[in-house]
């Protein structure tokens, strides 16, 4: 056993890259239960690459037969509808996932300095993971996909200058059709996913760099004992791995719940309307990008165009996106944890979760007068919480950091 | 960690209330109260779909030995009672009218109803089977109150003239709840 | 060898140009990518012509067909239709259709169309490309009651438009719905992707019975 290990670690760094990103990779004692979506997300993509694998051996990439094809799986593929319910669910897991994931970030202060390129590494992963889900809810072929390709590829239609042309290129023809099903099928099974594993090696690269933060937001590496290991520092292996375990357990208790009894989740996870062929001649009375975009969508929906443009909504709904990553510098707080944080943050924080939700409800919802004027009211929060931020979090009392984790 | 608990279980319930303030109904539907898991109802509603409907309306995701197997049918009952263009067992359910001959007669085509009951739900099924009222002004001489304009002639008529309204409306649940299994086969 | 000198300004510049030849390289390696995204030949051959017969078509009803993969809607105004277009200049964007982009030459007019009963429009919303809803009863009460005279309805972000196809002010969709180049091969027969011959635009107010 020790003679093979000593063969294989002469020829690759087995031993040592265990030892240092498992077994003597020292994380910090106090975890709770915010840090299981780490290791959630990666089971989650995992997951979806698997059924992702077996589902593109029997989806066909033609808008003729795209649709068919589906339904094909569903009923005459054996256990087809098993893949196809994992993967779907799995879509809107995954950024359930990754919503908690990124929202704990925000509670514990997981962005701030050292771990800043960790945070924008991760908002990346997020935006790819957008794009991924978009082109994949494109290719069932049914009126969502279709409407949805339609109204989203032609915000690209509305920058200046070379919109149409761009928007034209974006298509391969001069409407959504098979040339776009085909290279959103291309990107969505291989270009995609093979950034998306790329960055999340890299995510975690910069994560074992740092070392994890915590409930505290206290550094433990600036505590360590004689043989240079933080005191409040366990090994990931066995103390952590075994505690996602209980973590994945949970997780999937509920998630096959979902697959099983509810996996179109009343039209929030599969619409109602991607059960209808796509039809270029007529659009659904009521279209709603799936729930995780609804909330930047709200925001395109709340910028009126200016000058006969919708450019400035395009702008408005990627500024939202794109301002995430500017928050390591925005954030001019001593203390990273919110247990030390002080009351102004607070309060920001919670107007910030409940712009966020609500711009997410208004996204799905008709236009109305009223609902117009929330999703204004909102997204001026939501850009307030960002614009805001080098302010609020200068002013008001933070509690005193302890000098080593409470273990609460 | 309680009080952040509390503070998120508040959040979620005032978000909760505020959405169910805002969202609207639209048009009101009946419910169709059918049950997946009623076979006799299941069956009844397969015998009616394939006498008043399939002649115009494909389910061409289904196929016939499917719906025998999960509806305790035998191959033989169904090929005597469900099929009757002369297809094979293992074939999918198609209209026996041609495309061009709906053009000519409705001047559409009768759209399949494999996932009717996931797109539209059983209630707007249900609803729009009992809603034909008689207007002069259409091809057929009926019009439907939650599809105006619907190029479908009344084709349950004859049902709902021969028969009490309770057994009409039990054979309109029974075909809706045909088609809700039809959606979704799985279910039952 | 060890006591040569390392010429570091040579290096540097060997780096430098290896650099900027390599970059050169990559963008014409990149370009074939890039086209390929580009409209096919296959694609660029689909866009024919489509013909429709209107002879059936009554008053006030719509009927869609495909152009260049397009939904393009053909529908006859009434009377009252046509009236009513006179008097929505002041809620709409561009009730002149002054933006060139939007119309041909000959259908820039009250009608936006070659005859003031036959619209020939292209059913794509300005905003972002959904296909709006027909909405012809007058005085729908979802669309504003009284001052509705009918016209179209986006379900996706709530642009209105008149039966003209003109743009309502305040709505999301900046700019009238685009008319196709089309002409008339007969009287019961329009052709829609080829302009009429000069000769044969017969100016609207030449045959203005109806107004």
């Amino acid at each position: 056993m020790d003679n093979n290990k000593n063969w294989i670690d002469q020829r690759f760094p087995l031993t040592k890259v265990w030892n240092e990103h498992l077994a003597e990779y020292y994380t910090p004692r106090n975890f709770n239960f915010w840090y299981f979506f780490g290791s959630l997300a990666m089971l989650v993509l995992v997951m979806q690459i698997v059924t992702g694998i077996f589902l593109t051996m029997h989806f066909k990439p033609d808008s003729a037969s795209a649709f068919a094809s589906v339904e094909y799986i569903m009923r005459d593929v054996n256990w087809g509808w098993l893949i196809r319910y994992l993967h779907s669910t799995g879509a809107s897991a995954f950024f359930i996932v990754i919503y908690l994931h990124m929202y704990r970030g925000l509670l514990y202060g997981s962005y701030k300095s050292p771990r800043e390129l960790i945070w924008i590494l991760g908002m990346i992963l997020y935006i790819a993971l957008m794009a991924e889900a978009f082109m994949g809810y494109v290719l069932p072929w049914g009126q969502m996909s279709y409407w949805g390709a339609q109204v989203i590829i032609s915000l690209f239609g509305s920058v200046p200058v070379i919109g149409p042309d761009l928007l034209v290129w974006i298509l391969g023809d001069y409407a959504v059709g098979d040339p776009a099903l085909n290279r959103f099928f291309s990107l969505h099974v291989i270009a995609l996913p093979l950034i998306l594993v790329i960055l999340v090696f890299l995510h975690i690269v910069a994560l074992h760099t740092v070392g994890s933060n915590n409930p505290d937001g206290v550094e433990i590496k600036k505590n360590k004992d004689k043989d240079g290991i933080p005191k409040d520092g366990i090994p990931f292996h066995p103390y952590y791995s075994v505690k996602d375990i209980v973590g994945v357990v949970v997780f999937l208790m509920i998630f096959s719940a979902v697959v099983f009894f509810a996996p179109a989740m009343n039209g929030y996870f599969l619409e109602h309307a991607n059960f209808i062929e796509a039809n270029p001649l007529k659009t659904p009375d009521h279209i709603a990008p799936l729930w995780y975009l609804t909330p930047f969508y709200s925001v395109l929906r709340a910028i009126p165009p200016m000058f006969s443009s919708q450019f400035p909504g395009v702008v408005g709904m990627f500024a939202a996106l794109l301002i995430l990553l500017a928050l390591p510098w925005l954030d001019r707080s001593k203390v990273k944890s919110i247990r030390y944080r002080s009351a102004p943050y607070k309060y920001a924080l919670g107007i910030f979760v409940i712009s966020f939700v609500y711009l997410g409800y208004l996204g799905m919802q008709p236009v109305t007068p009223t609902n117009a004027l929330l999703a204004r009211v909102f997204t001026v929060l939501y850009f307030g919480f960002f614009i805001l931020m080098p302010w609020f979090t200068s002013i008001g009392k933070t509690k005193e950091v302890p000098e080593r984790v409470t273990g609460k | 960690m309680k009080r952040l608990l509390t503070m998120t279980a508040f959040v979620i319930a005032s978000l909760t209330i505020s959405f169910s303030i805002l969202a609207s109904s639209g048009t009101k539907l009946d419910h169709a109260n059918t049950n997946i898991n009623d076979e006799k109802s299941l069956q009844n509603g397969a015998q009616l779909f394939m006498n008043y409907c399939s002649g115009c309306h494909s389910i061409s995701f289904m196929r016939y030995n499917r719906i025998g197997k999960d509806l305790n049918l035998t191959n033989e009952y169904v090929e005597k009672n469900l099929m009757f263009s002369g297809n094979k067992i293992g074939d999918q359910v198609i209209a026996s009218m041609s495309e061009k001959g709906a053009k000519t007669w409705f001047g559409t085509t009768p759209p399949d109803l494999s996932l009717v009951a996931r797109s539209r739900g059983t209630d707007w099924i249900y609803t729009y089977l009992h809603s034909f009222y008689k207007d002069k002004s259409r091809p057929f001489g009926v019009n439907n109150h939650i599809l105006t304009n619907a190029a479908m002639p009344d084709i349950l008529w004859k049902l709902k003239k021969n028969q009490s309204t309770e057994k009409f409306d039990s054979d309109v649940r029974d075909i809706t709840n045909f088609l809700d299994y039809v959606g979704e086969p799985l279910l039952n | 060898m060890s006591e040569q000198t390392i010429d570091l300004k040579k290096r540097r510049f060997l780096t430098q140009a290896t650099s900027v030849v390599g970059a050169v390289g990559v963008t014409f390696v990149a370009w074939p990518f890039l086209s390929t995204w580009n409209p096919s030949a296959r694609a660029k051959a689909a866009g024919a012509p489509v013909e429709v017969d209107i002879s059936k078509l009554e008053e006030g009803q719509l009927v869609r067909v495909l152009w260049r993969k397009k939904p393009v809607w053909i529908f006859k105004r009434d009377k009252t239709t046509i009236k009513n277009l006179r008097t929505l200049d002041s809620i709409l964007t561009d009730p002149n259709s002054t933006e060139t982009s939007q119309q041909p030459e000959y259908a820039k007019n009250l009608y936006r169309s070659i005859n003031p009963d036959i619209a020939v429009i292209v059913g794509v919303c300005t905003h972002l490309g959904c296909s709006p809803t027909y909405r012809p009863e007058l005085g729908a009460a979802d669309l504003g009651g009284d001052t509705w005279k009918g016209g179209f309805y986006c379900p996706c972000h709530g642009s209105k438009f008149d039966l003209a196809g003109r743009v309502y002010a305040g709505v999301p969709a900046p700019t009238n719905l685009v008319i196709p180049p089309y002409h008339f091969v007969s009287e019961s027969l329009i052709q829609i992707g080829v302009s009429p011959a000069e000769h044969e635009v017969t100016p609207i107010f030449k045959s203005n019975k109806l107004t």
